[in-house]
């Protein structure tokens, strides 16, 4: 089992000089047989290109939408017909939708939330990889099960537990921040445990062992060689967990009623939501802000993220 | 690449209590550490344990002691490794998870929801409450409003000239020592009498309070308007402890606890607010049998399984065509290609939802405005557009996904095979129909299900677009002809038109439970009898 797969479109280049049918078939065939290989290449390019723009298109309208200084759902069609900061500087400016504390909010609970699950992740992994004791089998089926049962199912529930808890300690109740941490903590022990746990599979238990020979105790040898030599895999799970966390809208609309509390998915659709036209060049600022880190670190790790998913949804 | 879950390595045993050869001892800051956190941990359990003994929570407090005491016993005893290292991550599932599918599946049991929020006597004392009504011809009375511990206290002169003092819910009693000014009482020692400002800021507060003229609370109690004049007002409702019924007083029609969570009429006129019970099946079996749930609830039933279902197969089919596509090395910039076709999945799907809701609007969205030239296509507002709309828009969003899939899955299948089945005189298509695609789904199955699951409770992007809408008028339910299970859970529980009916959308939640368990079970079955076949 390999989590972690070298990026595909690597592997692609480096193969394919080497092994290509068509070119070596090419040379045996007519030229009818060559003109219809040129029509296919053609409408290869036809499929990728209109592809291309059918994804990228709603991404350079929300650009153009947030630099477009006339304000309504109207203007912003013009593309890129006037350009202007205005929106970006509306967007900090107007107490009404206070978009710099949302978006501070879902940077501070999406990261301590990440940290979270990859720390308590990776205990776990950790203890299922390394120890046999008895319930490890029973332990790993429950954390497959429970994921049948996505939080986001239970809201009612949270937010009922939530309420009483918050009667009696209000720090962690409803309409906390760290309450709702702690919240998504409950969803940590999931596919991520998974996922962490197929890598330090991979990490040969030989180095354990010599690190034990050494005098290491298991801490050590969990903090100093498991964790170092699994980077990738918890920079996967950190940066799934953070944009899960970062676009969960269902239970952060439930228990943060405060709207300065609030976090960027909440805040943003009820600005929105509430009017539309007249919002929407703020909000196309703000959705450009939004998602630049998130597109940021996508890029960034994706070699890393790809191997994860295919690993990861298959347990 | 994608055997299931295989054995760890051999691993290293855990030290078992005999034949140890030796285990070093913790360094000293570890050790530290360990204490520290641990400190910190029992002196949060302390405080904790304290608030709530105070609200005399006693069985939470036994709980919270004893699984801070089962903490501290695995981390200080020697051994148990294992546990040290599932503790922490333990303690979170089952708060916040196990406890929250159990308390889930408790709440579809009961009637909880507007109207049935408190227990009885909750219910009983807002029924009295409610029916306060001022007495007809009763005389008013000169008061002024006194603050005395942040307490409010009504200070009434009676027609005979004497001053009574008391509060919300405590009798009057004569009031010794009080100032008069013109034969009206306007102060009592170690009182402050709140001025007109003073009144303003707790409007709220005197406005809801109402001060029993004696002991006995059918006489009658003191309510103000105005912090001015007190009237005299009674209940029109009068609970009856002996017989547990509610009686009218005006009408002489008597309520009675029916065991249905509310006092019922003879008629059967329910008082509102109601108190919370268990009710059995009764959400279950409302959402199948009562009319006004059925219809909507199996249309949203079918609409979640089209929506999934579609969603899995035209983001695999778009995918896997891509990868294909994308994967002939004939094509210049390939990487760039790349890099554009997955950009809907780097970007967040709750923004992309949104935008293209923008970009879909009837009256001002690009696709009418601009494409259309100002054409006037109900994308989200007709209910048949808006579900294809919903589904083109959800298709955009998650063929990414299945491409990145598939391209990788597609390099992994070994060039010998198409070679050998090109030798065989296999054409283009035979080779992806009999090779590429059989190879193809040994990886992809079990991510088809977990897309399927995922899509199954695709919350976001129906909320963010129509938001479940457009709405269906053909019920008083609040449901619209694109919601899918789960945003109706999230309507009927949390939904500002309707009243909230937590336990009915705990029971809807139960539903998606187990259909999802179903399919994920039969569909992992199937794949993995996929993958011993080849």
């Amino acid at each position: 089992m390999e989590p972690i797969t070298a990026d595909p479109f690597e592997l692609d280049t480096a193969l394919s000089p080497v092994v290509n049918p068509q070119r070596s078939r090419a040379r045996h065939v007519g030229p009818s047989h060559r003109r219809r290989e040129r029509l296919g290449l053609i409408s290869k390019y036809a499929v990728v290109i209109v592809t291309s723009v059918i994804a990228v298109f709603p991404i350079l309208y929300i650009v153009s939408a947030s630099l477009n200084p006339n304000g309504s759902l109207v203007s912003s069609n013009g593309l890129f017909s006037s350009i202007d900061l205005g929106n970006y500087i509306e967007l900090f400016s107007n107490p009404t939708q206070p978009y710099g504390a949302w978006f501070a909010n879902t940077i501070i609970i999406g990261l301590v939330a990440a940290l979270g699950t990859v720390f308590l992740g990776a205990l776990a992994a950790y203890a299922f990889s390394r120890m046999r004791f008895s319930g490890r089998r029973l332990g790993l089926t429950t954390i497959l099960l429970v994921q049948l049962f996505p939080q986001l199912l239970g809201v009612v529930a949270i937010f009922l537990l939530m309420t009483s808890i918050g009667d009696i300690f209000p720090a962690i109740g409803l309409d906390s921040q760290l309450g709702l941490i702690l919240v998504y903590l409950g969803g940590a022990l999931g596919v991520n445990t998974y996922l962490m746990y197929g890598f330090f599979n991979t990490v040969p238990a030989s180095i354990d062992e010599a690190a034990k020979l050494d005098g290491a105790g298991h801490a050590r040898i969990f903090f100093t060689i498991i964790l170092r030599l699994s980077a990738p895999i918890l920079a996967v799970v950190g940066l799934l967990s953070f944009i899960g966390t970062a676009s969960e809208f269902v239970v952060a609309s439930v228990v943060l009623t405060d709207p300065a509390k609030q976090t960027l998915a909440v805040g943003l659709y009820q600005f929105v939501s509430q009017e539309t036209s007249a919002n929407w060049p703020v909000f196309a600022a703000g959705a450009v802000l939004a998602a630049l880190p998130v597109v940021f670190l996508f890029f960034l790790l994706q070699k890393y993220i790809v191997g994860g998913l295919t690993a990861g949804a298959v347990k | 690449m994608t055997a299931p879950t295989t054995e760890a390595p051999s691993a290293p045993m855990p030290p078992s209590s005999k034949g140890t050869p030796r285990r070093p001892l913790p360094s000293a800051p570890a050790l530290l550490v360990k204490i520290a956190c641990l400190g910190v941990l029992d002196a949060l359990v302390l405080y904790a344990a304290f608030v709530l003994a105070l609200d005399e929570q006693w069985l939470i407090v036994a709980a919270v002691l004893l699984a801070a005491a089962a903490i501290n016993w695995v981390y200080l005893r020697r051994g148990m490794l294992s546990a040290k290292y599932l503790v922490p991550g333990t303690v979170f599932l089952v708060v916040f998870q196990l406890y929250i599918v159990v308390y889930s599946g408790y709440i579809a049991f009961t009637n909880y929801g507007d109207g049935h929020m408190g227990d009885k006597d909750d219910a009983i004392s807002v029924l009295i409450e409610k029916s306060l009504s001022r007495v007809p011809d009763s005389p008013a009375y000169d008061m002024v409003v006194l603050e005395r511990f942040a307490e409010l206290s009504f200070l009434v002169t009676e027609t005979d000239g004497t001053a009574m003092v008391g509060s919300d819910g405590k009798p009057l009693e004569p009031a010794e020592g009080a100032k008069f000014e013109g034969g009206r009482a306007v102060g009592l020692d170690g009182y402050e009498t709140l001025d007109f400002s003073q009144m303003l800021a707790q409007q709220s507060q005197i406005a809801a309070m109402s001060v029993p003229l004696s002991e006995d609370l059918d006489e009658g109690a003191l309510r103000t308007p105005d912090g001015a004049k007190a009237y005299v007002y009674s209940a029109s409702m009068k609970y009856d402890e002996a017989t547990d019924t509610f009686i009218d007083v005006e009408t002489g029609a008597v309520y009675s606890d029916e065991g249905t969570g509310a006092f019922v009429s003879e008629d059967g006129v329910e008082l509102m607010p109601g108190w919370k019970i268990d009710v059995g099946f009764d959400n279950f079996v409302a959402a199948f049998t009562e009319e006004s749930i059925r219809g909507p609830l199996l249309q949203v039933i079918v609409w979640t399984f089209v929506f999934a279902g579609f969603t899995v197969a035209a983001t695999f089919a778009v995918g896997v065509f891509l990868a294909t596509v994308l994967n002939d090395p004939r094509l210049r910039f390939r990487r760039t290609f790349r890099v554009l076709v997955i950009l809907p999945y780097a970007f967040p799907a709750f923004l992309s939802a949104l935008i293209w809701s923008g970009m879909l609007n009837s009256q001002f969205g690009f696709i009418n405005q601009v494409l259309l030239g100002g054409a006037d296509v109900p994308w989200l507002t007709n209910p048949l557009l808006a579900k294809v709309s919903i589904l083109l828009v959800n298709v955009w969003l998650g063929y990414a996904y299945m491409f990145l899939v598939a391209t990788g899955a597609l390099q992994s299948i070994p060039e010998e095979y198409v070679e050998a089945a090109r030798m065989d005189g296999a054409g283009a298509w035979t080779i992806f129909r009999r090779v590429k695609l059989p190879l193809l789904m040994v990886t992809m199955a079990p991510l088809l299900i977990a897309a399927f699951a995922f899509n199954f409770n695709n919350f976001n992007v129906i909320y963010m677009l129509t938001e479940g809408g457009p709405q269906d008028i053909s019920t008083d339910m609040n449901v619209g002809a694109t919601d899918i299970l789960i945003t109706l859970v999230y309507k009927v529980a949390f939904g500002e038109t309707s009243g909230r009916d937590y336990g009915l959308a705990s029971a809807f939640s139960i539903i998606i439970f187990l259909l999802v368990a179903a399919i994920s079970i039969v569909g992992f079955r199937r794949t993995k009898a996929l993958e011993e076949l080849n």
